[in-house]
C-alpha cells in the first residue's frame, strides 16, 4: 500500500468517524473536522505537479484478486493529476460553504459529510484507478453516493424521485460499461488501461470493437448527462446546493469525460469513436443552451448549462481523436483537446462559483425563481459581483478564462472542416454552425441569469425572509473561484505548462512529446481572426435575443420548461412497472400447488434435457443384484400403500398408512444390511407417528372429508413424469457408477475406521470422527426446527390480526 | 396431555417398560462406536420412551418428576458437540478431530476412552431435546 | 434388485409430487414426508444394493456394503423428521389460524 492508496481510502476511513464526532462535538460544525480531509490531499497532491510536469507517471498496484488478473493499481499522470486537484481543491471549498449552508442544529449534517466523504473518496479511485474493475467499484460508488446525497432531504418526494432518476440512468450506463470491460478484457487480455493503450490497434481491429465501444460510451454518456441521457442531472438539483456545485457541475458529471479521453489513445483514430462522440457532444451542446433558455429555477438553469458545456467538452474531444488517426501532433487537431482540458478546468471554476451564489440567492431569499427575483445588486453586492464575473466567463467574454476556451473551442470546430478525414468537408460544415449557435444561447442564459437575479427594481415585499447580505464565511469560496476565474483569465500560461500540457499527453498518449504542438501558449490576442468575429457575433445576436425577450416568452414553448425526454422517461418505467407487475400477476397465481407444478416441470426439463444432452442415460441389466421372495413382497406391501395414499379420505388411516410405510422401508434397511439405519428409522417413524396423531388429536375437524379430491390429469401427468425421471435417473446412476467401477470413497473408512478412530461401527464412526462437523450441524437444523416449532406454536395472534 | 385413559394395565405396564426402554437406549448410545446405536439411535429412543411417560399419565405428573427444560438441553448438547471440537484445536490438528486410547483395568479388562463419546453425549442430548421439544409444544398447545 | 428399488422410488416420487399438488395442506406434509423417503432409498440404490456385510468391523467379514450413504442417510432421517415436524406444525397453525386447510383458500391477496 502506497501514500496513492491512503490518499484514496482516507477519506472513506474518515467517513467511519463523522458520526462519532458528530455525537459527541456537537458545539463545533462538523464540516470543520471533514474541511481538513480533502486540504489535506490537495496539498498532498499539488507538488506532484512539478514532476508530472516534468513527464512522469506513477504507478502503485496492490494484488486484490491476482488470479483474475485484478489489483487495485494506482495510476497518476497530467490528466488524473488535474482531476484530483479539482476534486480535493473545490471539495474543501465546498466543504467550507457548506458550513454556512447547512445549520448544525437542523441538518443531519452527519449523513450530508459521510456521504460527500463516500463520493470523494469513491472518485479519486475512479481518476487514479488503472485496472478496470477497480474503476467499475468506485464508479458505481460515486452513482450510489450521488443519489444518497440528492435524496439529502429524502422528507421532499421530489428528492426521493430525482434520486431514483439518477440512480436507473447513471446504473444502467455503469452495468453497459461493465460489460464494456469484460468485452476489453476478451480482446485484450488485461484489465490494465496501459496495458490497453499498447494494444490499441488489436482493439480497433477487432470485430468486438463497436459493441465494446458502444458499451463503454454509455457508461461515460449517462454519467457525464449526455443527450438523452440528460434528463437525471436537471431533476438532481433537488440536492443541497454544495452537492450541486460539488457533484453535478464540477466533479462527478466530469467522470463521464474523464472516461472518454482516458480511452481516447485505446480507441481514438477511429472513425466510428469519432463520429459517435463529437456527434453526441455536439448536440448536447446545443440541446442544452436551448433548454437552459427555458428555465425558470435558477439551478435548473445552470443544470442545463453544465449539460450544454459537457457536450462542448464531449465534442472536442471526439474532434481532438483525430490526432491519433493521423498519428502526428498536429496543431489543426490538438488544439480541440487543448480546448477541452482548458475549458473543462475553467467550467468547474466558473460553474462552481455560480452554484454557489445561486445557493447564496436561494439561502437568503427563500427563492429560486427568476420570475419573483430581481434587484438584488444593491441589497448583496457581493455576491452580484462574483456572480457577474462566473456569468461573464461563462458567455466567453474577455477578459475571463472562459472567452479564452470558447475563443479555442471556435479554433477547434473551425479547424475541424480542413481535417479532410471522415467526410469533415462536407458534414463538417455543421460543427462550426451549431457551435456557434449553441454559444449564442450560452450568451443569452446567462445574462438570463444574471440580470433576472440582479437588476431591475428591488421589492423587499415579494421575499418571505428580510434580505440581505450572506454572512462571509459564505462568501469565500465563491469568492476564491471567482479570483482564479479572473488569474487564469488574465494569466493563463500558468496553467499552460503545469496542467494543461501534461494532461494532452496522458489523452494523446504516444505522439511525440516533443512536438511543437504541445507547446501550450495562450494568447488573448489572435488578430482579426474568424474566433474574434465569432465572438463578436456571439455577443451582437445573444443581446438582441436577450433584448427580445419581453415578445419571445410569451411563445408556448418558454413557458413549458420540462424536458421533452422527462416524460418518455416516466412512461418508460412506470410501463416497465406495470409490466412486470402483469408478468408477475400471471406466474404468482398464490396457489401452492401452481408453485409445485413450476417447479416440477422445471425439474423435469432441466434433469431431462441435461440427461440427453450428456447422453447420460443408461439401462444396463447386467450388473443388478438378485432378488428373494421376500424382497418382492416388500416391495409389492409398499408400491401398494404408497399408490393407495391419495385415495385414502379418512385422515387416521392416512397417518396409520404412512406410519406402515416407514416401518415397511425400515425392514427394507434391514434387508439391505444397514442396522443403523432401520433402528433410526423404527424410533422416528414412532415418533412422527405420534406427532401426527397429536395435531390432529387437537384438530378434530381438519379435514372434513366430505371433499373430494378432483383428480387432476395435469398433475398426474407431472407427477408420473417426475416419477419416471427418477427412476431413470437412479438406475442411470446405478449402473454408471458399475460401469466406471469408481472406487468408493468409503474404502477408506474401511481401511480407517478401527486404527484412527477406534470404533468397528463405521457408520458410526463417519459420523462422529470423519464428518463431526457435518453430524453437530445436522443436529444444529434439528435444534432449529424445534425452536422454530415453538415459535410457530406460541405465536398468539390478537383478533383480526393478519399473519 | 389430556388422555384420560383408566386402562390399569397400561399405565403398570408403561411403569416398568418405559424405563426398560430408557436404559436400553443407554445401551445402544454406548454400544455405538462399534455395534449399531450411538448418539442420534440413543437419543431418538431416550425421547420415546419419556413420550411414552407423558402419553400415560398426566402432563403435570411428569413435569414434576422430571424437571427439565429440554430447551436449554438442546443448546448444552450442541455446545458439548461444538465443545469437544476445541481440543483437537488445543493440541494443535484440525476442528474436530476426536482421539481415543485403550485402558486395562483390574477386574474390568481392557476398555476404550474416545472423545468421540463425549462428541456423542452432544448429539444424544441435542435429538433427544429437541425431539421432545417438537411433540410436547405441540401436545401442550391450548 | 437395483432395477425394482429405483421403480420403487420412482413411484414414491410420483405420488409424493401429485400429494404436494392436492388441495389439501396435511396432504402436502404427507408428500414431503413421502419425497424424503424416496430420497433416502434413492441414495442407497444409487450406491449398489447388498454388495457385502453391515458395515461393522468386528464380526470376522471382509466384505462391506458401503458405510458413507449409510451415514447420509441416517442423518437425512433425522433432518427429514425435523422438516417434516415443521410442516406439520405450520399446516396445524395455518389451520388454527384461518380456519381451513384448503389451499385454494388460502391464497394471498391480489395487492401483495
Amino acid at each position: 500500500m502506497s501514500l496513492m492508496h491512503w490518499a484514496i481510502l482516507l477519506p472513506f476511513i474518515f467517513a467511519i468517524f463523522v458520526p462519532i464526532l458528530y455525537k459527541y462535538i456537537r458545539p463545533v460544525h462538523t464540516g470543520w473536522f471533514v474541511l481538513i480531509i480533502p486540504t489535506v490531499l490537495f496539498l498532498y497532491f499539488l507538488p506532484y505537479i512539478s514532476s508530472i510536469a516534468n513527464g512522469e507517471t506513477f504507478y502503485e498496484a496492490v494484488p486484490w484478486v491476482p488470479s483474475l488478473g485484478i489489483d487495485f493499481a494506482a495510476f497518476l499522470d497530467g490528466w488524473s493529476l488535474l482531476f484530483v486537484l479539482l476534486i480535493t481543491g473545490i471539495g474543501a471549498l465546498v466543504v467550507l460553504y457548506s458550513i454556512y449552508y447547512l445549520d448544525k442544529k437542523h441538518e443531519a449534517i452527519h449523513n450530508f459529510y459521510v456521504y460527500l466523504l463516500l463520493f470523494m473518496g469513491a472518485m479519486l479511485g475512479v481518476v487514479l484507478s488503472d485496472n478496470l474493475i477497480v474503476l467499475y467499484v468506485f464508479w458505481e460508488l460515486t452513482s450510489l453516493s450521488s443519489t444518497l446525497l440528492i435524496s439529502y432531504w429524502f422528507q421532499r418526494d421530489a428528492s426521493i424521485a430525482g434520486a431514483q432518476k439518477s440512480l436507473n440512468i447513471t446504473v444502467f450506463g455503469g452495468f453497459a460499461m461493465l460489460a464494456g470491460f469484460a468485452l476489453l478484457y476478451v480482446i485484450t487480455g488485461t484489465f490494465s488501461i496501459q496495458e490497453m493503450i499498447g494494444q490499441a490497434d488489436v482493439v480497433i481491429n477487432h470485430e468486438l470493437f463497436l459493441p465494446t465501444m458502444i458499451l463503454i460510451l454509455l457508461g461515460a454518456f449517462t454519467k457525464s448527462a449526455q443527450f438523452p441521457f440528460h434528463i437525471w442531472l436537471p431533476d438532481a438539483m433537488e440536492a443541497p446546493t454544495p452537492v450541486s456545485a460539488y457533484l453535478h457541475s464540477a466533479t462527478m458529471v466530469k467522470a463521464g469525460i474523464y472516461l472518454v479521453a482516458r480511452f481516447t489513445p485505446v480507441f481514438g483514430g477511429a472513425p466510428e469513436w469519432f463520429w459517435v462522440i463529437s456527434g453526441f457532444g455536439l448536440f448536447t451542446l446545443l440541446w442544452g443552451s436551448l433548454s437552459a433558455i427555458r428555465q425558470k429555477d435558477l439551478k435548473g438553469l445552470l443544470a442545463y448549462s453544465t449539460i450544454s458545456q459537457l457536450g462542448m467538452v464531449m465534442c472536442l474531444l471526439g474532434l481532438g481523436s483525430a490526432a491519433l488517426y493521423f498519428d502526428e501532433a498536429n496543431e489543426l487537431y490538438t488544439v480541440a483537446i487543448l480546448a477541452a482540458v482548458f475549458h473543462l478546468f475553467n467550467h468547474a471554476t466558473f460553474k462552481g462559483s455560480l452554484f454557489m451564489c445561486a445557493g447564496i440567492v436561494d439561502h437568503e431569499t427563500g427563492t429560486r425563481d427568476i420570475r419573483s427575483l430581481g434587484g438584488l445588486m444593491l441589497v448583496m453586492p457581493a455576491t452580484a459581483t462574483i456572480s457577474l464575473i462566473g456569468a461573464a466567463s461563462m458567455a466567453g467574454l474577455p477578459p475571463f478564462n472562459g472567452f479564452l476556451s470558447k475563443e479555442h473551442f471556435f479554433m477547434a470546430i473551425t479547424d475541424a472542416t480542413q481535417y479532410g478525414i471522415f467526410n469533415m468537408e462536407t458534414a463538417g460544415m455543421l460543427f462550426p454552425v451549431i457551435g456557434w449557435v449553441a454559444s449564442v444561447f450560452t450568451f443569452v442564459y446567462c445574462c438570463i441569469f444574471f440580470f433576472k437575479t440582479f437588476a431591475g427594481p428591488f421589492n423587499a415585499d415579494r421575499f418571505a425572509k428580510t434580505v440581505h447580505e450572506a454572512p462571509v464565511g459564505m462568501l469565500i469560496s465563491p469568492a476564491i473561484l471567482g479570483l482564479i476565474v479572473i488569474t487564469v483569465g488574465l494569466f493563463p500560461n500558468l496553467l499552460s505548462q503545469s496542467i494543461i500540457e501534461p494532461s494532452m499527453a496522458s489523452i494523446l498518449n504516444g505522439l511525440p512529446m516533443d512536438n511543437e504542438a504541445f507547446a501550450v501558449d495562450i494568447e488573448h490576442w489572435h488578430g482579426f481572426s474568424a474566433e474574434l468575429f465569432m465572438t463578436i457575433g456571439v455577443i451582437a445576436f445573444g443581446s438582441l435575443i436577450y433584448v427580445s425577450m419581453g415578445k419571445w416568452k410569451e411563445l408556448s414553448i418558454y413557458k413549458k420548461s420540462e424536458d421533452v425526454f422527462s416524460p418518455l422517461y416516466d412512461s418508460s418505467i412506470s410501463g416497465l412497472i406495470k409490466g412486470s407487475q402483469k408478468i408477475t400477476n400471471v406466474q404468482m397465481t398464490g396457489r401452492l400447488r401452481d408453485y409445485f407444478a413450476y417447479i416440477s416441470v422445471f425439474f423435469l426439463i432441466v434433469v431431462g434435457w441435461t440427461m440427453i444432452r450428456y447422453d447420460a442415460f443408461a439401462i444396463d441389466l447386467q450388473y443388478i443384484s438378485e432378488v428373494n421372495s421376500f424382497e418382492v413382497a416388500l416391495v409389492v406391501l409398499l408400491l401398494v400403500s404408497v399408490l393407495s395414499l391419495p385415495f385414502i379420505q379418512q385422515r387416521v388411516a392416512a397417518i396409520v398408512m404412512l406410519g406402515f410405510i416407514g416401518f415397511l422401508i425400515a425392514l427394507f434397511f434391514v434387508n439391505l444390511r444397514s442396522a443403523d439405519l432401520a433402528l433410526t428409522q423404527l424410533l422416528i417413524e414412532t415418533v412422527l407417528v405420534i406427532l401426527f396423531m397429536l395435531a390432529f388429536y387437537h384438530l378434530p375437524e381438519l379435514r372434513k372429508e366430505t371433499k373430494r379430491l378432483t383428480f387432476n390429469w395435469t398433475n398426474a401427468l407431472i407427477s408420473f413424469g417426475v416419477g419416471l425421471m427418477v427412476t431413470l435417473v437412479a438406475f442411470s446412476a446405478f449402473t454408471f457408477g458399475q460401469e466406471n467401477d469408481f472406487s468408493p470413497i468409503s474404502e477408506y473408512y474401511i481401511e480407517n475406521s478401527a486404527d484412527l478412530a477406534g470404533g468397528y461401527n463405521m457408520v458410526n464412526v463417519v459420523l462422529v470422527d470423519f464428518r463431526g462437523l457435518d453430524t453437530v450441524l445436522e443436529v444444529l437444523v434439528l435444534g432449529i426446527a424445534a425452536l422454530a416449532v415453538i415459535a410457530v406454536i406460541r405465536l398468539k395472534l390478537k383478533e383480526g390480526d393478519d399473519v | 396431555m389430556k388422555w384420560k385413559t383408566n386402562n390399569l394395565l397400561f399405565i403398570h405396564v408403561t411403569r416398568v417398560v418405559s424405563f426398560l426402554i430408557l436404559a436400553f437406549s443407554i445401551y445402544l448410545f454406548f454400544a455405538g462406536h462399534n455395534d449399531p446405536g450411538g448418539g442420534f439411535i440413543g437419543g431418538l429412543m431416550t425421547a420415546s420412551s419419556i413420550l411414552l411417560l407423558y402419553l400415560t399419565f398426566d402432563k403435570r405428573k411428569i413435569d414434576e418428576m422430571l424437571p427439565i427444560d429440554y430447551v436449554s438441553l438442546i443448546s448444552a448438547g450442541l455446545l458439548i458437540a461444538f465443545g469437544t471440537g476445541f481440543i483437537g484445536l488445543f493440541i494443535g490438528d484440525p476442528y474436530l478431530t476426536q482421539y481415543f486410547d485403550y485402558f486395562t483395568l483390574p477386574w474390568i479388562g481392557e476398555f476404550e476412552l474416545a472423545t468421540a463419546v463425549l462428541f456423542d453425549v452432544g448429539i444424544y442430548l441435542g435429538v433427544a431435546a429437541s425431539a421432545l421439544v417438537i411433540i410436547l409444544t405441540i401436545a401442550g398447545d391450548q | 434388485m437395483e432395477l425394482l428399488m429405483s421403480v420403487v422410488v420412482g413411484v414414491f416420487f410420483m405420488v409424493g409430487t401429485y400429494l404436494l399438488m392436492t388441495r389439501s395442506l396435511i396432504r402436502v406434509v404427507i408428500g414431503i414426508n413421502l419425497l424424503s423417503h424416496a430420497t433416502h432409498l434413492l441414495l442407497l440404490t444409487m450406491a449398489g444394493l447388498k454388495t457385502g456385510a453391515p458395515p461393522l468391523l468386528n464380526r470376522g467379514e471382509t466384505e462391506f456394503s458401503d458405510p458413507l450413504p449409510q451415514a447420509l442417510i441416517l442423518t437425512a432421517i433425522v433432518i427429514s423428521f425435523g422438516i417434516t415436524a415443521f410442516t406439520l406444525v405450520l399446516a396445524y397453525r395455518t389451520y388454527k389460524v384461518n380456519k381451513t386447510d384448503d389451499l385454494d383458500q388460502l391464497r394471498g391477496s391480489h395487492d401483495e
